[in-house]
């Protein structure tokens, strides 16, 4: 097994000639990559077979044999999946309720990641453990009390008593990482504005913002998809009719069984806007997640 | 610039009653300079985002003690009758009651399988991604940030198909290994098999965080460590154990942490697999508070589930936080 080879060629490469050595770590890189590519292809899997189930004829996804490269290509799932229940309804419900989650959680969020990154103030590490505490709180565990809260406020089934419960999970979100974002910035830049006679807001406004500006757009994008993805609150808290686009999901299933190849097609055009986003800032968000995180 | 004064992290806190004007002196940590004489802007700063914070998760959470020593049924929730306080009553029938401690058992079981195979997976990758060429390693991120991006509901979606029993592909490839015939083999008759299932997608979910994390983590590893290790005749497995999980440990803490929290806290993943209504056999923490709830209409028997389940989460959340103080992102 090429992969036993490539340990031991990696624990003792002092004791072998520089040439054989080159030709071991050839083969060992040859195992790696093989194992590497057995890994990608379970990981990739599911998406895969999202995608290739969405584009075949129904009747191919339920062959007994099934084809596992593209065989026949077809749309007609999808227009299946846009028949079976109001699409667009949901998704501009979905997109109305993330949009407006975002632009409060970005604004109010960054007013306190201002205030706990850049000012001393009594209090402030109480406030930071507080934000870090609240976001741990499980969503679950909050849905009968925020449910029997809705309903006292005359806010069930509208789409501003959504709005209002994401923020839950939204302006932790972008507190913590809008921190993260301002406190790479350095104070000097601001000092040395304000030594050439800017107030503390211009210099916020002419420095320190046009520099946050890639960190805040991509934390919009990741709170947006955070929004966009959350499930159970918009299936309790909206009804039948106004329900948004991860339950719209649950209209391939009924009583007589699962239409998959329509749900894979649904499937398909709910997270494939969202994967791309996604791939786009994941980079960027990566760095500010761990930011700080092998310091001690 | 006054650079003396600084955080106020380590004032003690009977200092905290003087007034806003007065400084605090030389006490200052040797942190990075904030801003001097903050006076009232930061508390007007922080004030929109703690009233919503108050809003929408303090009053709920007080509700939710609150609830959880009240009766609350369905003539509470439409207004025949208010709410009474009983005491413990809503515990002691929870604590008292043989399913409320299989569910228990259930949900640690899942959620210790769910992390330890998370943290595996994704630190063997992790550790493979720094052995394969680039262009494998491109691949397998692509497929990792793939995974991590599908929303949860569609990957639901998309594993149940890929496990339903008549036509689920997976049955199919098994069945080609030799003796063995899965076709037809319904994976959710059985509560072990289903979840089993339903972690294999909680994990798959999860890894790409975890490998991604630890890559970065990993690239911090002085070389010059492992090569010296090596030389006074560690092996693979030594250099590992000894060089290379120290310095990852406070990363490995925090993503622990992280995966304990979240996996206990699964929901939709069980409650679409089953379609909107878990069987016994699969009822974890999440759904089983919900279902008292929202199904039984005894929202206070519910609330004290739920609360039962946050309280067990507390020590898992104290070892973040206390995690993420000192590595001093919190300063």
């Amino acid at each position: 097994m090429s992969v036993t080879t490539a340990s031991t060629a990696s624990t003792a490469p002092a004791a072998t000639p520089p040439v054989a050595r080159l030709k071991q770590r050839k083969k060992s890189k040859l195992g790696w990559n093989l194992l590497g590519l057995l890994v990608f292809a379970t990981a990739g899997f599911p998406v895969y077979w999202m995608l290739n189930t969405a584009f075949k004829p129904s009747k191919e996804a339920i062959d007994p044999d099934p084809q596992f490269f593209p065989h026949t290509f077809t749309l007609a799932n999808f227009s299946r999946a846009l028949d079976i229940a109001d699409f667009w309804g949901p998704v501009g419900r979905s997109l109305i309720v993330s949009l407006v989650v975002v632009v409060i959680g970005i604004a109010v969020g960054m007013l306190a990641a201002l205030a706990i990154s850049r000012f001393a103030f009594r209090g402030r590490k109480v406030v930071i453990v507080g934000i870090l505490a609240v976001q741990m709180v499980p969503l679950v565990a909050m849905i009968i009390p925020v449910f029997l809260l809705l309903n006292d406020l005359g806010q069930y089934d509208k789409l501003t008593g959504l709005i209002i419960t994401y923020l839950t999970f939204v302006l932790p979100f972008t507190v913590w990482t809008l921190r993260g974002f301002i406190v790479n910035i350095p104070k000097e830049l601001e000092e040395a504005a304000m030594v050439d006679g800017c107030t503390p807001t211009g210099a916020f406004l002419r420095v320190v913002f046009p520099l946050l500006a890639p960190g805040m757009v991509a934390t919009s994008v990741y709170a947006f998809i955070q929004a966009w993805n959350e499930y159970l609150y918009a299936l309790m808290l909206m009804s039948q009719q106004n329900q948004t686009a991860t339950v719209w999901l649950g209209n391939f299933t009924t009583k007589h069984g699962t239409e998959f190849a329509p749900m894979m097609a649904g499937s398909t055009m709910m997270a494939v806007p969202i994967v791309v986003l996604f791939l786009i800032v994941q980079r960027k968000m990566a760095a500010g997640l761990t930011a700080g995180a092998v310091k001690g | 610039m006054s650079a003396a004064q600084t955080t106020t992290a380590d004032l003690p806190p009977a200092k905290q009653k003087t007034s806003p004007g007065a400084k605090p002196g030389s006490q200052a940590a040797p942190g990075r300079p904030v801003r001097k004489g903050p006076g009232a802007t930061p508390w007007l700063l922080l004030a929109p985002c703690l009233l919503v914070i108050a809003l929408v998760m303090g009053y709920p959470l007080y509700r939710l003690v609150a609830l959880s020593f009240q009766s609350f049924g369905k003539s509470e929730l439409w207004g025949f009758k208010d709410p009474e306080f009983v005491g413990f009553d809503n515990f002691a029938k929870i604590l008292g009651d043989g399913e409320f401690w299989a569910v228990v058992l259930r949900t640690v079981i899942f959620a210790v399988g769910a992390v330890a195979a998370t943290m595996v997976i994704g630190m063997l990758i992790a550790l493979l991604l720094q052995k394969v060429s680039g262009w494998v390693k491109a691949l397998i991120s692509i497929a990792l940030v793939a995974s991590w991006g599908m929303p949860i509901i569609v990957a639901t979606a998309v594993f149940k198909w890929l496990f339903d029993a008549d036509y689920g592909v997976l049955n199919y490839m098994m069945s080609k290994l030799p003796g063995v015939d899965m076709i037809g083999h319904n994976w959710f008759t059985s509560g072990p098999q289903g979840l089993a299932v339903i972690m294999l997608l909680v994990v798959w979910g999860a890894v790409p965080f975890v490998v991604i994390t630890l890559s970065a983590g990993l690239t911090q590893v002085p070389k010059e460590l492992e090569e010296a290790a090596r030389l006074d005749g560690a092996g693979a497995w030594g250099v590992f154990r000894h060089v290379t999980l120290p310095i990852l440990k406070p990363i490995l803490v925090m993503l622990t942490t992280l995966s304990v929290i979240w996996d206990m806290g699964v929901f939709p993943q069980v409650f679409v697999m089953r379609n909107g209504n878990p069987e016994a056999e699969f009822q974890l923490l999440t759904t089983y508070s919900y279902q008292q709830a929202f199904v039984v209409n005894d929202y206070s028997g519910g609330s004290a589930i739920a609360l039962v389940t946050v309280l067990l989460l507390l020590g898992v959340v104290a070892v973040y936080m206390r995690q993420m103080l000192k590595i001093g992102e919190v300063e």
